[in-house]
């Protein structure tokens, strides 16, 4: 039989709630952390509204030692894996080192540090820039210091799909469980509110430069404008579900069910996006028919042909209103590689508690028929979930996470 | 703080400018008895050298090849080495 992927441990950094338990009662309250720029001055910019997380003080989190050689987003990465472990009840020490593994998307690296480091060089010479700019700024640098950090010297690596890497990284730590690795650290962190990070978003042509915090984020909205970027996401504790059984682990929050990726074919070709397969496959892959599935978290894309193709392909599988869809997003921009961790988060949450997460403020538009949860919680339970996430260039990923058995 | 004005390079310049390019490891007292204490034993890798041997550079206006700072083994041969250098210096 093959190997059980089980969630036993959640870290979550996001901009409504630092923390496990403040970010799920900031969602599900419906506070939402998108505002106004305020790690640089915005003015000069066309987009000036983020997700920003305010009040996470590394200093207090990690160890001197760390604080000169990472970005921001590498910050969050091992302050979330330290939660992640303490949630699940484990001290990594205890454990062999060659037993754990690390599994880490990235949209774009450490780009605050490198930002740093280039006008450094620019402004005064390579002598002033940092040992660390080295490996700092690299994309693959949270896998590193996460694994580093904590002793896990088993099979580490990164992923780099955009949005969808958030799903694509958690699948790449089940093929390990599967494999015969006992635990793995995934999922994403990501942070790029820098002037340089910010000019490389806006460019992707998506962002939107509405300047009302409640307009700005408006999927499936006929007003929908383009998307609010945040900083953030989640790592979760993977196990194999026997080895947090025979470790009496705290809590089972759910089982990595099924997963697929598929890509879109090139602009132009009049193929349909492969979305909808990647949802189908996924589905197979959980051995789940579409009515087992009792909410989905939507990617979100919030501009009008993005979400067309997101509705259509829901519908096309679930049927007109079939399912209770979700974007608890909204509250917190998208954050890229982190984005689909945290709606993993919020999915075995959503188990846990029976309770859906809303989208906030979207008024629905009428050509899209899907059942949106929107402005409250909606009690229900949940046995099954599905997360959604696309990648800018057409990576199309979906998971299944199922109650635990 | 520097004394890099009066030409001298003490075990005080050193410990600032460590914690400042590199941090501190929370089992290791700084401020205590490391002049002879390796600095692998006081938390620092070659690349934490690396950054501190760079700063000295920029502050005290020498030149330390990248050689010499990764030969040297403890805070007391790298205190020497600065000196050296600062003697060196044309005045």
């Amino acid at each position: 039989m093959t190997a059980r992927a089980v969630v036993t441990g959640l870290g979550i950094v996001a901009s409504n709630g630092i923390g496990r338990d403040a970010y799920w009662a900031a969602t599900l309250a419906g506070r939402s952390g998108i505002g106004r720029i305020t790690r640089f001055d915005p003015t000069p910019y066309p987009a000036r509204l983020a997700g920003e997380v305010s009040g996470f003080a590394a200093e207090e989190l990690l160890p001197s030692r760390l604080l000169p050689q990472t970005d921001r987003m590498t910050r969050f990465a091992l302050v979330g894996a330290d939660w992640a472990f303490a949630d699940a009840g484990i001290r990594p020490q205890e454990l062999p080192e060659f037993d754990m593994g690390v599994a880490t998307a990235s949209h774009a690296g450490g780009f605050e540090f490198g930002q740093n480091e280039l006008k450094a060089l620019w402004s005064r010479g390579g002598q002033y820039v940092s040992a660390y700019q080295s490996f700092a700024w690299f994309y693959a640098v949270n896998s590193g210091q996460i694994s580093i950090r904590n002793g896990m010297r088993g099979p580490s690596s990164v992923v780099v799909s955009d949005q969808a890497g958030g799903l694509d990284a958690v699948a790449q730590a089940r093929r390990q469980i599967r494999k015969g690795i006992p635990l793995m650290v995934a999922g994403a962190m990501d942070s790029s509110i820098c002037p340089w990070g910010w000019v490389a978003q806006i460019a992707c042509g998506r962002i939107s430069v509405s300047e009302a915090p409640d307009r700005a984020y408006l999927p499936f909205d006929a007003e929908a404008c383009g998307y609010v970027p945040g900083e953030g996401g989640a790592l979760l504790i993977i196990e194999e579900a026997d080895h947090a059984r025979r470790r009496e682990a705290p809590q089972v929050y759910g089982e990595i069910a099924g997963y697929a990726a598929t890509f879109d074919p090139r602009p132009g070709s009049g193929r349909d996006s492969g979305l909808r397969r990647a949802i189908e496959q996924a589905l197979r892959d959980a051995e789940i028919p579409p009515d087992g599935i009792d909410v989905v978290f939507a990617d979100a894309a919030a501009t009008p042909e993005l979400d067309q193709v997101e509705a259509t392909a829901i519908t096309g599988v679930f049927g007109p209103g079939g399912v209770p869809v979700t974007a608890p997003k909204t509250m917190t921009g998208r954050l890229y590689s982190g984005a689909a961790p945290l709606d993993l988060a919020a999915a075995l949450l959503s188990i846990r508690d029976g309770i859906i997460p809303p989208t906030t403020h979207v008024r629905l538009a009428d050509r899209y028929e899907i059942d949106l949860v929107r402005n409250a919680p909606r009690t229900a339970p949940v046995r099954a979930a599905l997360v959604l996430a696309r990648g800018y260039g057409g990576f199309n990923s979906a998971m299944v996470v199922r109650a635990p058995t | 703080m520097s004394t890099a004005q009066t030409g001298s390079f003490t075990d005080d310049d050193l410990r600032r400018i460590l914690r400042e390019g590199a941090g501190s490891d929370e089992s290791v007292d700084l401020d205590g008895d490391i002049l002879d204490s390796t600095f692998e034993e006081l938390g620092y890798d070659s690349l934490a050298l690396l950054e501190t041997g760079s700063r000295i550079e920029r502050e005290y206006q020498i030149t330390l090849e990248d050689d010499a700072v990764s030969g040297v083994r403890t805070p007391r041969e790298l205190i020497d080495l600065v000196q050296q250098r600062l003697a060196a210096r044309p005045s």
